[in-house]
């Protein structure tokens, strides 16, 4: 009893590695589904060859085994050197095999890279930078980054959102896994993507080309939200920064130091282009580019020195006083 | 099945050489200068073979530092520059200065004497190719004490073994380490078009009376094929690292993207270069495999002229494939539907290899020594490897699959499951004639199973992180994705690979002093270098000798029924 009790926890706690919140095996939109599609014909047929061949090659190495004890033992074998039909025979049916899959391949590519783009699709443009993500809206003037905000599409009336991508410094990659195949981010290159989310939720990813020391905190958070709240969203984006006189302090210092340089905050002097965006910081869940909660504490942290999450992020340490650091902290939280 | 015409000159096909050395060692210094001076493709063979296994425990070591890093998510073993800095130094040590040069010294070492040679055609550029190829190597690592120049030692280069622009221009790499990688890469190149232009000459002028095209080893006809591939592939990519050195230096632009360069166009240059190279790493181990899997089968090789031809389609092919490394950088559809077909097409020859050494299994008396047993584990492996290759090159899978976990599984499947697998397998074959003492059975048999078993601990679970999107070159993971238990798993592997290994070593070195005495023919085997003494004489053979067949020790076996009666 306690023997078949934890066997079937064993095989809850196997089974439980199995999920991952970026599985290529659990699709929620229309491109990384036909990849799944493929993915099972490939993966059958492969499995197939392995069982056919390795069964063989086990069958030959138990039954022609030398036998010690064989009274012809020290006999050597029937010397064979080959036969032209059976050459024939294993090289034309491997080559309807790979004409088959050539064909189920081309098809999936085909119908991703060549998809015709509704009228209603949403537009955006992606930016990669050295540790993190830039997303501007051309529509609505939106610039956010990191966390992306797209609508969930409705197969009834596709609202798919095309990423139009490039990199500002060096290569990068945009990989949601069940979203989408990646698509590499390259300086002087534009590249296109599409995704469609069925359902509303979140969807991680990461950054999947090696572009420079942080890589592996180059993570990705796409939001599919409902129509209206995605609109909501997006009305709320359009507006700049709340001025909450209440911290007026922190902001004088962020304008005083050279935080303005790199970041931007709409409607105050800090027009800086190289890191993110500020304007609605609070309204993100992660700082870091996914890596940490958007808590007061982290963003203390993080201003004081991202090396603290991020070692080797183009961000200097600040070298705020503790004073600074509480009252800029502050201002921040507030950019709802 | 024709045959032969009997050549009436010669009525011996194959002459046993027993002459010793003159015995006696000399001063150390006269040992050293002998070596150091040689010219011996023999000499020049084993030097290739050492210097790539002391680079195989680094890189080796460096694996091991990563896997300790990955084992759990958010350590800090390492920081992630060092972290970039390893996986960097793993992967081009492993494939520059352990892989090339490994398979270059099986080739110097056994060509000559599997044609009846007594030496290669240039034995003088032999041993400028090895030296500048050491050179190399020890510039890359010279990069740990001179990358960054006098602001500090400890840089080595951490652009990655393939090293993507714009990630090498001056603005992203200051300092000095990516001229030390571009110099070793640039150095060593030059030593693999040495040995390459060697391997080629002796191929066609130096085979002994009566070894036509048609009978020469298989062995040497895939180094033939190795050696015209890498004559082609090695090219562009000198002509890469020359054009990357204008960029840093001298103001060019071909891959400065801030100055209107290309990333893709160093892409493209790379792999034609990097995807034939994997095919000029594992053709020798198919190599190896053409003479280990017949001779512990007791039976000739199956289809050898089939075995040919894959071979020649194989090196072709291979050079129109290089674009499904680029599956995901917006070529276009076109062209990624032709790198797919490209591709897949390859997977026909290459199964024809497999086929032929199932049927060369078949029917024979399989005697399972050690080398044998890494043979048997080379072909499932690379059976696996093959058709994990199968599911990267259909191009929307690829989009998932690639730059993920899986694709490192994959390709250690086929560098370490096949290509590694092979190479143990052939230091059992041949350590005897090298040495003149056999290799410790049982502790190979010890290496092999803790080995296998640490192989597939690592590189069977490395593929589920990938399927779960794990990408690969990240110094850490987020605890949240399912991975850990994976990668803890792989890296438990690495550790039973790393006593494999050690046992590997240290029974080279027991062998070399107490191993049983080998006699020129412990394996009662057909090709010529069984023929001489163990180890051969500095001439090789004392009467340069005539074949008739394929199996020219065969022939000297069974004169009542010689293979020169039956091949195709």
């Amino acid at each position: 009893m306690f023997l078949r009790e934890t066997g079937i926890l064993a095989v809850a706690q196997i089974s439980d590695h199995f999920h991952s919140a970026t599985s290529i095996f659990t699709p929620a939109a229309t491109p990384s589904h036909s990849i799944y599609t493929l993915s099972q014909l490939v993966l059958s047929i492969t499995l197939g060859i392995f069982l056919v061949v390795a069964g063989l090659l086990l069958l030959a190495l138990i039954r022609y085994r030398h036998r010690p004890a064989d009274p012809k033992a020290t006999q050597e074998p029937a010397q064979i050197y080959g036969s032209n039909q059976i050459e024939l025979s294993w090289t034309v049916i491997p080559i309807l095999i790979v004409v088959m899959l050539f064909l189920a391949t081309a098809r999936v590519l085909y119908s991703t890279e060549h998809a015709s783009k509704p009228p209603t699709a949403l537009d955006v443009t992606i930016i990669g930078h050295q540790f993190w993500w830039e997303y501007h809206y051309p529509a609505s003037g939106v610039v956010t980054a990191n966390e992306l905000h797209i609508p969930v599409s409705d197969p009834r009336q596709p609202q798919p959102t095309y990423l139009t991508m490039t990199s500002a410094d060096t290569d990068h990659s945009f990989w949601v896994p069940r979203l989408a195949g990646k698509k590499d981010l390259i300086p002087n290159k534009v590249n296109v993507m599409w995704i469609d989310p069925e359902a509303a939720g979140l969807y991680l990813g990461q950054c999947a080309q090696y572009c420079g020391v942080e890589h592996a905190k180059m993570l990705i958070r796409v939001y599919a939200q409902s129509p209206a709240d995605f609109a909501a969203w997006l009305a709320h984006q359009q507006e700049p920064a709340v001025q909450d006189p209440a911290a007026a302090e922190g902001r004088a210092v962020f304008e005083k130091n050279a935080c303005v340089s790199c970041h931007t905050i709409a409607g105050t002097v800090a027009t800086g282009r190289f890191g993110p965006d500020l304007t609605h910081l609070a309204s993100r869940d992660t700082i870091a580019s996914g890596s940490v909660l958007n808590t007061p504490a982290n963003i203390r942290s993080f201003v004081d020195n991202p090396a603290h999450f991020k070692p080797g992020a183009l961000m200097p340490a600040m070298h705020l006083n503790d004073h600074d650091l509480d009252a800029v902290t502050q201002y921040l939280t507030t950019l709802k | 099945m024709a045959t032969q015409i009997p050549i009436p000159q010669a009525p011996t096909t194959a002459i046993l050489d027993e002459t010793l050395e003159p015995a006696g060692p000399g001063l150390w210094l006269e040992v050293l200068h002998g070596w150091v001076t040689t010219v011996d493709h023999k000499r020049l063979g084993l030097m290739y073979i050492g210097y790539a296994l002391l680079f195989l425990v680094i890189a080796g070591f460096e694996a091991l530092m990563m896997r300790v890093q990955l084992a759990i998510p958010n350590n800090t073993f390492v920081s992630p520059q060092t972290f970039n800095r390893l996986f960097t130094m793993h992967g081009t040590t492993m494939v520059f200065f352990v892989g090339m040069p490994i398979l270059f010294g099986f080739g110097n070492y056994l060509i000559p004497l599997m044609i009846g040679a007594r030496d290669m055609a240039f034995p003088r550029l032999n041993a400028f190719s090895f030296w500048i190829s050491a050179f190399g190597g020890l510039l890359l690592y010279f990069s740990f004490l001179g990358g960054d120049g006098l602001y500090g030692a400890g840089t080595a280069p951490d652009v990655g073994w393939f090293a993507y622009a714009p990630l090498t221009a001056k603005a992203f790499s200051p300092g000095h380490s990516t001229d030390y990688w571009t110099l070793s890469i640039l150095l060593s190149g030059i030593g693999s078009v040495g040995v390459a232009l060697n391997i080629v000459a002796t191929t066609i002028c130096m085979r002994c009376p009566g070894m036509k095209l048609t009978r020469m080893p298989l062995l040497v006809w895939l180094y033939f094929v190795d050696a015209c591939m890498v004559l082609v592939v090695v090219s562009p990519l000198t002509a890469a690292q020359i054009m990357l050195m204008l960029d840093r230096y001298l103001g060019s632009h071909f891959f400065d993207t801030q100055a209107g360069g290309s990333a893709v166009l160093w892409m493209h240059f790379f792999w034609i270069f990097g995807h034939p190279e994997v095919y000029v790493l594992v053709l020798p181990a198919f190599a190896f495999a053409n003479e280990i899997i017949p001779v512990f089968s007791r039976k000739a090789i199956f289809g050898y002229p089939a075995m040919v031809a894959a071979t020649v389609a194989i090196g072709f092919i291979s050079l129109s494939v290089w674009a499904h490394h680029m599956f995901t950088v917006g070529l276009g559809a076109g062209a990624n539907t032709f790198f797919t077909l490209a591709t897949m097409i390859i997977a026909v020859p290459t199964g024809i290899k497999i086929f032929n050494w199932l049927a060369t299994l078949w029917g024979g008396k399989i005697h399972f020594t050690a080398a044998m047993m890494f043979a048997v584990g080379f072909l499932f492996q690379f059976l696996i490897a093959g058709l994990t290759g199968i599911m990267l090159s259909a191009a929307p899978f690829d989009w998932q699959l690639g730059n993920s976990y899986f694709v490192v599984a994959h390709f250690h499947y086929v560098l370490v499951g096949a290509i590694l697998f092979m190479i143990f397998s052939a230091f059992y074959y041949w350590y005897p004639k090298m040495t003149g003492r056999m290799l410790n059975e049982t502790l190979g048999k010890w290496h092999f199973w803790i080995f296998l078993i640490g192989f597939h601990l690592t590189f069977d679970f490395m593929h589920i992180p990938g399927l779960m999107g794990m990408p690969r070159r990240v110094y850490t993971y987020e605890a949240d994705r399912g991975w850990a238990i994976w990668n803890m798993i792989v890296s438990s592997g690495a550790i039973f690979q790393a006593i494999g290994t050690l046992l590997f070593v240290y029974n080279l070195v027991w062998s070399y002093f107490k191993g049983p005495v080998a006699g020129p023919d412990p394996w009662d085997a057909w090709t010529l270098e069984w023929a001489t003494s163990s180890p051969p004489a500095v001439y090789n053979f004392a009467v340069v000798p005539s074949v008739q067949s394929r199996r020219p020790l065969w022939d000297l076996k069974h004169p009542e029924d010689p293979d020169s009666n039956y091949e195709m």
